[in-house]
């Protein structure tokens, strides 16, 4: 009984990881075959000469920049999010204030709401600011989209601080504002990389606001670059691959330093359901 | 002067400092579209120009619409599969992650993550080419075996469509709610454990008397945010099929999509997003209710 348990167990662990693994093997050497050779070669064969000039080609397509505007605008747009959400989740978990619990609802509850119905609403505000098809535009709803998790996240963490800590720092003569800036911020620190690390990934992979309110070509973030390049080189699929590898490889390699981070990211994000 | 400084140093005024700036991003772009979605929704506007009050005009269209109504109800059928495939085999890996005697666990691990890695682009981009009729990697790999009548055009057949591109969905979900269970599994206590191997129970019987009841919340929740993600569902499926051919993979949020900023009807696209917003609210509100009251009935 033990032994069937522990088969079917591993069967199925195998099997995942074929199904997840294999794909990855498929793009990584199609991405470094010839055009020609990806059509006559068998999947399973490797490349019978790396072509790692195809990732050249890439970035010479265009990709540079798309990587470059990728890393604007997630690096500002978390950066914005990690001091107003721990300033936001400092005031939930400390201060006594008459709707501090609605407050609260409200941000948990952007959880649930489907970003679908800020579509449109959004597009037109961003026209009216003048801010379409530029990347100040995605700024604002990367960092609503991104505040509930951020704020549960710091909320969380803010309350386990012992109060005895800010205690001390009130009888030194120290504000609300001293407190959170020399107290607060430097015992959170875990939280906000937890946070910091965490959007990044999520904004990295963002397409749909990206959709919406970017259109030349110049302005692209890599998601978007990646489906503009899928239309525009289907015909050479290796190539396509190669954009495809160099979009995700930054977050492999983000994975590899900081998946602590990532899970816990994740996971806190799903507690609240 | 000191007035000033009073004020700030009152906590009403504190909390309103300290709570402003997120406050001014999340009510612009996340609450405020509600309502301005729902105003939207009573009128015929292009995007650009004037909008014309209608009534509910675009409510009656809807209502009407078969479009529409195909959509929900594969946005249903996503609903289903979801819960239905996601969530038990997520389970099982976990269970396998967790167990002490793999010690390639970690290996394992890294690998199943790296699908949650993939933007949703890059996913839809990398199927296509694994659905490919001629050069796809399924379809190869059936030729390969012999099985030449099993080799199908995966995207491009209506009855066919959804269902393909809800095993790309799997391929980035499972792992996700892998992790969820993951972490729940390892924090429950290992005196349980013990105390159940004490009274003789073997694995089966451990995880049905120990890590499923403990693990409850955790599977509620998962599954309530399986609901809503499959209601709101919308970009792998984009970048896939774009909701094609015929609209056989079309859910209720590419519908959306097409109607708003490809037919520039805007108006009618506000009244979709709405009504998205309001099934998806019914529906999470009504399985709370429903696991609430199944677990009272315990």
């Amino acid at each position: 009984m033990r032994t069937v348990q522990n088969t079917v167990k591993y069967i199925l662990a195998l099997f995942w990881l074929f199904v997840t693994g294999f794909p990855l093997f498929f793009i990584f050497m199609s991405s470094l075959k010839g055009m020609m050779e990806y059509f006559t070669s068998s999947v399973w064969a490797l490349p019978e000469e790396f072509q790692f000039g195809n990732y050249l080609q890439v970035f010479q397509a265009g990709f540079h920049k798309y990587f470059f505007n990728s890393l604007i605008v997630t690096s500002i747009a978390v950066f914005i999010v990690a001091i107003s959400a721990s300033m936001a989740a400092n005031a939930i978990a400390r201060f006594r204030f008459r709707y501090s619990n609605l407050v609260y609802s409200l941000f948990l509850a952007g959880m649930m709401i489907p970003m679908h119905i800020t579509l449109i609403p959004v597009y037109n505000m961003t026209r009216q600011l003048g801010l379409y098809d530029s990347l100040a535009g995605l700024i604002g709803p990367y960092v609503s989209y991104s505040l509930p998790v951020s704020i549960f996240i710091f909320v969380g963490f803010i309350k386990e601080i012992p109060i005895e800590l800010e205690e001390a720092a009130v009888v030194d003569g120290a504000n609300r504002y001293q407190i959170y800036w020399h107290v607060i911020l430097p015992v959170i620190k875990p939280a906000i990389s937890t946070v910091v690390i965490y959007n990044m990934v999520m904004l990295w992979n963002e397409f749909v606001y990206a959709l919406v309110l970017l259109s030349s070509p110049s302005k692209w973030i890599l998601t978007l670059g990646l489906w503009n390049f899928r239309g525009e080189y289907g015909i050479h699929i290796p190539l396509v691959m190669a954009g495809l590898v160099l979009s995700v490889l930054p977050l492999i390699i983000a994975y590899v330093f900081f998946h602590e981070q990532i899970i816990k990211g994740m996971t806190a994000g799903s507690v609240k359901g | 002067m000191n007035k000033l400084k009073q004020l700030l140093r009152s906590d009403k005024v504190a909390a309103f400092v300290f709570l402003a700036p997120a406050l001014f991003f999340f009510g612009l772009y996340m609450i405020a579209p509600v309502p301005m979605s729902t105003y939207y929704s009573l009128h015929r506007w292009s995007g650009i120009g004037e909008k014309i009050y209608i009534g509910l005009q675009n409510w009656g269209e809807l209502i009407k619409d078969p479009i529409f109504w195909l959509s929900f109800k594969n946005n249903l059928k996503l609903v289903v599969v979801s819960i239905g495939t996601q969530l038990p085999v997520a389970l099982l890996l976990a269970v396998f992650l967790s167990s002490k005697t793999t010690r390639l666990a970690g290996l394992f691990k890294t690998i199943y993550f790296i699908p949650l890695l993939f933007s949703s682009v890059a996913i839809g981009v990398m199927w296509r080419y694994i659905y490919d009729t001629n050069f796809g990697l399924v379809n190869v790999f059936l030729r390969n075996v012999g099985l030449f009548s099993w080799a199908k055009d995966w995207l491009g057949d209506p009855k066919l469509a959804l269902y393909s591109v809800m095993v790309a969905i799997n391929w980035r979900f499972i792992p996700f709610y892998m992790i969820l269970f993951l972490a729940a599994i390892v924090a429950i206590p290992e005196e349980l454990f013990e105390a159940a191997m004490i009274d003789g129970a073997k694995g089966i019987q451990v995880f049905r008397h120990i890590t499923l009841p403990m693990l409850r919340p955790t599977i509620i929740n998962a599954a309530v945010l399986s609901l809503v993600g499959a209601l709101k569902f919308f970009d792998i499926i984009f970048a896939m099929t774009g909701g094609g051919p015929h609209h056989a993979s079309e859910l209720m949020a590419t519908y959306m999509y097409k109607r708003s900023f490809v037919d520039f009807r805007m108006g009618y696209g506000s009244t979709v997003a709405v009504a998205i917003f309001l099934i998806a609210m019914v529906l999470s509100l009504a399985f709370l209710r429903f696991t609430r009251r199944s677990s009272e009935l315990d």
